[in-house]
């Protein structure tokens, strides 16, 4: 046990040896969890759009002001014609442009469908579908309104839209939970993922061999480290979430910690295998990355994994972020406890032990 | 500068390159491998959306509404029995939504209108539910706009909109992420191809060797920069081809602004690279460098995937130092909109400062000297 120990804290001191190092490893991650909790949101709130009006009347103001008024949406300009329009949107200058023909309110008091047209700059198709249904919020807000004033039918059926968890539907209530997903995960990755070839390249894994240790101790020790940064990291960022961000978290903290400890062991697992299949660093650091990327992007971290085709999806069963993103999320907005997530934590735990395993005979082959 | 040592130079990198296939693997199986994964696998376009339905008294006024959710390409509707059904699937995540018609739904709609259609979104995923909320009301919309035509009373909607999307009319999703994800891969790729290179030799002892050569600083780093930007516009042009014919995103600016904007762009990632190695001096230390400030920020702050005009002033700031985000706004003007010389003149010129700057600060960095 002494002699695990021994080995445990030689590990650390070859990752925290340089100041760089540390920094690396400390730095970073807190600085992209502010920035990009405050970057990640798919939530509109400033959408610049243009105005035409070229209805005298004054239906046609009031349905401006409505957009005016708004609080996602803010003016930019406002065109006596459609001419200039277009260079407004190829532009980005505006996202959106409202364009009310000279009959509008003529139409309406007619008792005519009064057409208005929305034209919207669809690059960011997201954007797109969230904007234009914002507006179509507005002008549904106009017709109820038009309707009780002048005499229309009350409308036989409304909608009544809650939303569970997250009632307010912040975005940030959805990426921030990941984010603590995201920057442990690289973190371990990167952490065990050089550990093993580091040592190859340096030639001192043959002096590790040749030690009394087993290669099951070689490789507990070397998943040391990542499983102690990896948690304090996730604990840090947990704490930030909740503290900082305001992100209530509902479940239980044993059902979080089991399953943070379960996706590090499955990270590590990950990390140590590549480790073992490199010859160079710079092999370990790539092999790092081609699995860290796509874990990443197909993790339903930023979009969700029912969008994608089926057989993308079977895909995502072999990566550990995918649960953890369930765990995180269930814990913090849904209330989760152990018994909710259990459907989780088995695929990690077999991930992480068939790491663990392939990680430890690949690297007693490395040595054949 | 002496074209016959830089020759050499090259040669060697050359040679060096082909030995060890890493470099190649970045440069084309990289691209292929993840534009492949995202373009398939990255969506936001939601669809067939599973949704419960709880109608306790289903009867020929509550049939329409459901029967215009059936028709919805967005939903996948299971009928449930009653309301504690319905939270039973939510909590096992069988169902995203339900709507809940109450039992005296038919009378309050007849007699005391209106009548409420309960509407339960999961809100976890706040961005899918707004969209499914966008999905019902225009369901909601259709079945109003249907039973007010058949009776012939007053319109419920006496404004009708007509919207029309520029540049991506079906608002598929993907022909938005694809030339933005070119962009994170081309980061990706710049950056990792020469954040190991110049490290490695320090790392390995041959730096010193290549300082003992009779050749100037210029020309090494010339000589590093060149071959990997052959390679790094070959992965470009590998990235293109798959987005036009593989994705089928339309290409609607011309050929001659997308080079010139990809060039540049990897001049600035190549020349982040070599910055990054030439002050880490250390593989690990480079690369967990290289991972931090190219792809996590190209990911995140870049516009590909979330829009920068919602993001708070600071972090605008931030992005306008990230040669990412000037690449991704004209690759989408580019692909989606044509030559929009309004946005890819801009772009370029950022581009070529943030070049002239990293090469220059790495020029000045680099001394022929052992400290």
């Amino acid at each position: 046990m002494a002699a695990l120990i021994a080995l445990i804290r030689k590990e650390f001191l070859a990752l925290l040896r340089d100041r760089a190092s540390r920094f690396v490893l400390i730095g970073p991650p807190l600085i992209q969890l502010l920035v990009f909790s405050y970057a990640a949101t798919f939530d509109l709130n400033n959408i610049p759009f243009v105005v035409i009006n070229e209805d005298p009347g004054f239906a046609g103001r009031q349905v401006v002001a409505r957009f005016a008024g708004a609080p996602a949406f803010r003016e930019v300009a406002a065109l006596p014609s459609i001419a200039g329009m277009a260079a407004l949107i190829d532009r980005r200058d505006a996202l959106l442009a409202i364009h009310l023909d000279r009959t509008f309110t003529r139409s309406l008091l007619a008792g005519r469908p009064a057409p208005l047209q929305i034209v919207i700059d669809g690059r960011n198709s997201n954007t797109a579908a969230i904007a234009l249904s914002y507006a179509s919020d507005i002008v549904l807000a106009f017709d109820a309104d038009w309707s009780a004033a002048h005499g229309g039918g009350a409308t036989p059926a409304v909608l009544d839209v809650r939303a569970w968890y997250n009632p307010n539907l912040l975005s940030r209530w959805f990426v921030v939970p990941g984010i603590v997903g995201l920057l442990t995960f690289v973190v371990t990755i990167l952490v065990s993922g050089l550990s093993v070839v580091r040592e190859r390249e340096a030639g001192t894994f043959d002096q590790l061999l040749v030690t009394p240790y087993r290669p099951w101790d070689i490789l507990l020790a070397k998943a040391a480290p990542g499983l102690l940064i990896g948690s304090a990291e996730a604990v840090l960022i947990v704490v930030m979430a909740v503290v900082w961000f305001g992100v209530p978290l509902t479940g239980s903290l044993a059902a979080l910690a089991l399953g943070l400890e379960l996706f590090l062991l499955s990270a590590i697992g990950i990390g140590l295998m590549i480790s073992s299949l490199a010859a160079t660093q710079q092999q370990g650091l790539l092999g790092a990355f081609l699995f860290l990327v796509p874990a990443i992007i197909l993790s339903g971290f930023a979009t969700p994994i029912e969008n994608m085709p089926r057989a993308v999806q079977y895909v995502t069963y072999v990566n550990p972020m995918r649960y953890f993103m369930v765990i995180l999320r269930g814990t913090f907005l849904r209330g989760d406890g152990i018994g909710a997530l259990s459907g989780q934590y088995l695929p990690l735990a077999v991930l992480g032990l068939t790491g663990m395993a392939a990680a430890a005979w690949l690297a007693r082959r490395g040595m054949g | 500068m002496n074209a016959a040592r830089l020759t050499g130079l090259i040669r060697k990198e050359g040679v060096q390159i082909l030995r060890d296939p890493s470099a190649l693997a970045i440069a084309f199986v990289l691209p292929l491998f993840l534009l492949l994964l995202f373009g398939y696998g990255v969506s936001l376009n939601a669809e067939h959306v599973p949704i419960g339905v709880v109608a306790e008294h289903p009867n020929p006024q509550t049939d329409p509404f459901v029967a215009t959710l059936r028709r919805s390409r967005y939903f996948d509707v299971r009928t449930l029995p009653g309301l504690a059904a319905a939270r039973e699937a939510m909590a096992r995540r069988e169902i995203g939504s339900f709507v809940w018609l109450r039992s005296d739904f038919a009378r309050q709609s007849l007699n005391a209108p209106p009548a409420t259609i309960g509407v339960a979104l999961n809100g976890v995923d706040a961005n899918t539910a707004r969209l499914v909320e966008g999905y019902l009301t225009q369901s909601w919309q259709i079945w109003l706009t249907q039973l007010q035509r058949q009776q012939g009373t007053t319109p419920a909607f006496p404004v009708a909109l007509q919207a029309r999307i520029w540049f991506n009319p079906a608002l598929r999703s993907r022909d938005y992420l694809v030339p933005g994800l070119v962009a994170v891969i081309m980061t990706l790729i710049g950056a990792l191809l020469t954040a190991l290179v110049v490290a490695r030799e320090w790392e390995r002892g041959t730096m010193e060797a290549l300082m003992a050569a009779p050749v100037t600083m210029a020309e090494i780093l010339l000589g590093k920069l060149l071959p990997y930007f052959v390679l790094g516009m070959g992965g470009m042009a590998l990235s293109v081809a798959l987005a036009v014919f593989l994705f089928a995103v339309p290409l609607l600016g011309s050929i001659l602004a997308l080079t010139a904007v990809s060039a540049l762009f990897l001049l600035v990632a190549l020349g982040m690279g070599l910055l990054i190695s030439s002050v880490a001096r250390n593989q690990f230390v480079a690369g967990q460098i290289a991972i931090v400030v190219t792809f996590l920020p190209a990911f995140i702050l870049s516009g590909f995937i979330f829009d920068i005009r919602s993001m708070p002033l600071p972090v605008r700031l931030i992005t306008r130092i990230l040669p990412a985000r000037y690449f991704v706004s004209s690759l989408q003007a580019l692909f989606l909109a044509g030559d929009v010389w309004d946005v890819v003149l801009p772009d370029m010129a950022a581009l070529a400062l943030m070049a002239a700057f990293f090469l220059g600060v790495t020029l000045w960095r680099s001394h022929k000297r052992l400290d």
